[in-house]
């Protein structure tokens, strides 16, 4: 994205540009809607909910529902909160991102510094794991994780991760480590260094950004998956999602809104806050997982 | 040679237990051997890394494809069972109602979802191309719900879609007391919030697509267009929109397969109702394998799910490994 194109020098008149800019807001709002929607709502009492209007700001201020969210709110059977999904969220995320993200990291470097026959071959498989459904292998590793003993631990949902977030990994390192001068890693296998050496000392130092971008996508997909983690996760492995939707799905009682919405944004907050800091990498992340090749 | 740093103490020492009653040529014939060990260690080394990840993506992957690809053409009910019954999983499948439904909405969802989304951002990127003050502010604006899981998005709209608390509730306080709006309620409508909900988190990142393909483009062409007399429309039509095919392609491979996978944002946004109003394949799949006791059908279902991704993926990522080749 450089900035050679500011020039474009498109005719547009006053109006043009008006009506420009209103699109350009009107589309603004719809973004921000259901956000701050979620934000109004969890500051305020359940009767002014109902009684009121939800685009309104509150009347009474309460951080109620968001202690209730966080520690008090019955999810399943249990008046835990989301507080302990959270941390559950967390101690499966951190290694799920740590080990796909090392694994990526030399995969890509074998797949573009040391090819060997069938290279294109094995990329093209690790490629095309990135898009399957995950309905096609949710049987088979339902047992799996069961022979392994895995079943319902965060161990388990770890490796499932780690396993289905190897293609994109590989894939970005993959594509990073291609443009980088393969003259150099010659010229320091000439002089004695080796297969570890020269990717510990010459790739990974010059790795920075495609690191982050990939620590970023990770986390995102882990943080935000449900599907695994409905499918094979149970209470002391269950993820922040998967709690969420029992909170809000769950029929017994009074629809607390209030408190839906404020486990939302606490289940939103980590990849928003990813997000906001460094949204740049974000989008990186984004293109280079829709661009490929 | 490459042993000296690969191993920099005595390549000798992992036999020296063992070496006490060897001759000096066996020694020596150990050595030349531990040598071209070592050398073939360093040629293999690369693909001995590489394996790990690549025998669990057979595994896991292509193996798991095969293990469900039998398990549709067999008698599997509650749990896996290999009895082989032939094409009868899917011949029930194809004559569910359930599943009829599934696709329908999947067509619908998936139709609407791809062209919605592609307007939306391709009419967003060429509006922010326009020297636009508070870009800046305005794309990470649109960007952000792509950050969100969609559980949080599905609750985000299932409570402003509603018609008790939501936006038709608004309506009214502000005075439009006829006003209603409650698809989400209606077995009609119902798949129609799904798409608006998608919609709204996956728009803004067709956007960035497209404004990056734009600002990819040389603005000596355009310039020189217009040296010609091409109005704006034409110069968008004419030359911009068919310059942006790489970007159209990857918009279409990327929302057509996440649209084949919507799971998460029906179960938080409908859970597949009103009745089985917005059932797709992938709720059909999860609900036939692991709560009707219909795994043969369930696993049938998920192949032909995998059957259309890999009919868009496959000869999209044939043609861009094939690009690079050449």
């Amino acid at each position: 994205m450089s900035a050679a194109s500011k020039d474009t020098a498109l005719r547009t008149g006053v109006i043009a540009r008006a009506l420009i800019y209103s699109i350009l807001l009107v589309f603004a709002v719809f973004y921000l809607l259901p956000l701050f929607v979620m934000l109004v709502n969890s500051l305020k009492t359940l009767d002014e909910i109902r009684q009121g209007n939800m685009l309104a700001f509150p009347e009474v201020f309460t951080f109620e529902p968001w202690i209730q969210a966080w520690g008090e709110a019955q999810i399943g059977v249990e008046p835990t909160g989301l507080k302990p999904y959270f941390i559950n969220s967390l101690v499966m995320v951190v290694p799920a991102v740590i080990i796909s993200t090392l694994l990526g990291a030399i995969n890509g470097y074998v797949l573009t510094k040391w090819q060997f026959r069938g290279h294109r071959v094995v990329f093209g498989l690790m490629l095309f794991s990135c898009f399957i459904p995950f309905q096609i292998v949710l049987i088979p590793m339902a047992r799996i994780l069961g022979i392994l003993d895995l079943a319902g631990t965060t161990s388990g949902l770890v490796l499932v991760h780690v396993v289905y977030g190897l293609g994109f990994t590989t894939l970005f390192f993959r594509n990073y480590y291609d443009a980088f001068p393969t003259e150099l890693i010659r010229a320091a296998t000439i002089d004695g260094a080796g297969f570890f050496r020269i990717f510990r000392r010459i790739l990974l130092p010059s790795s920075g950004p495609i690191i982050v971008v990939t620590v970023i996508w990770q986390f995102t997909n882990v943080w935000n998956d449900f599907l695994f983690g409905a499918s094979f996760a149970d209470f002391d492995s269950q993820p922040m999602t998967v709690a969420l939707n029992n909170l809000v799905s769950s029929s017994t009682g009074v629809k607390e809104y209030n408190v839906h919405f404020a486990g939302a944004i606490l289940a939103a907050l980590p990849t928003l806050i990813v997000y906001v800091v460094s949204g740049r990498y974000f989008v990186r992340g984004l293109m280079a997982g829709a661009v490929k090749g | 040679m490459l042993i000296a740093t690969l191993f920099s103490s005595d390549p000798l020492s992992f036999v020296s237990g063992k070496a006490k009653p060897l001759c000096q040529w066996r020694l020596k014939l150990l050595f030349e051997n531990a040598v071209t060990m070592i050398e073939r260690l360093q040629t293999y080394l690369p693909r001995l890394v590489l394996s790990p990840s690549f025998v669990l993506i057979l595994l896991f992957v292509y193996g798991f494809i095969a293990f469900t690809g039998y398990l549709s053409v067999s008698d599997s009910r509650m749990l896996p069972s290999l009895g082989f019954v032939g094409l009868e999983n899917y011949e029930k499948l194809f004559s569910l109602r359930h599943w009829s439904i599934a696709l329908k909405n999947l067509a619908i969802f998936g139709i609407l979802y791809i062209v919605i989304c592609t307007v939306i951002g391709l009419g967003l990127a060429i509006l922010l191309d326009m020297k636009i003050r508070g870009e800046g502010v305005l794309r990470p604006i649109y960007l952000y719900p792509m950050a969100l899981s969609f559980i949080v998005t599905g609750t985000a709209w299932k409570w402003f879609l509603d018609p008790g608390i939501g936006l038709e509730n608004v309506m009214h306080l502000w005075g439009w007391e006829s006003f209603s709006f409650n698809w989400i309620k209606s077995r009609e409508m119902a798949i129609y919030t799904v798409v608006l909900a998608a919609v709204w988190q996956s728009s803004g990142f067709v956007m960035a697509m497209f404004l990056a393909g734009l600002r990819g483009i040389d603005n000596e062409i355009l310039k020189a267009a217009q040296i010609d007399g091409a109005s704006n429309w034409q110069l968008y039509r004419r030359i911009v929109i068919p310059m942006l095919r790489p970007a159209f392609l990857s918009a279409f491979v990327v929302l057509a397969h996440l649209a084949i996978k919507a799971y998460d944002l029906v179960i938080a946004l409908t859970n597949g109702g009103p009745g089985r109003a917005t059932e797709l394949p992938a709720t059909f799949m999860y609900s036939y394998s692991f709560t009707r006791n219909q795994m043969g059908i369930g696993a049938s279902s998920a192949v032909i799910m995998l059957m259309m991704i890999a009919s868009i993926i496959i000869p999209y990522l044939y043609s861009e490994l094939r690009e690079k080749k050449t």
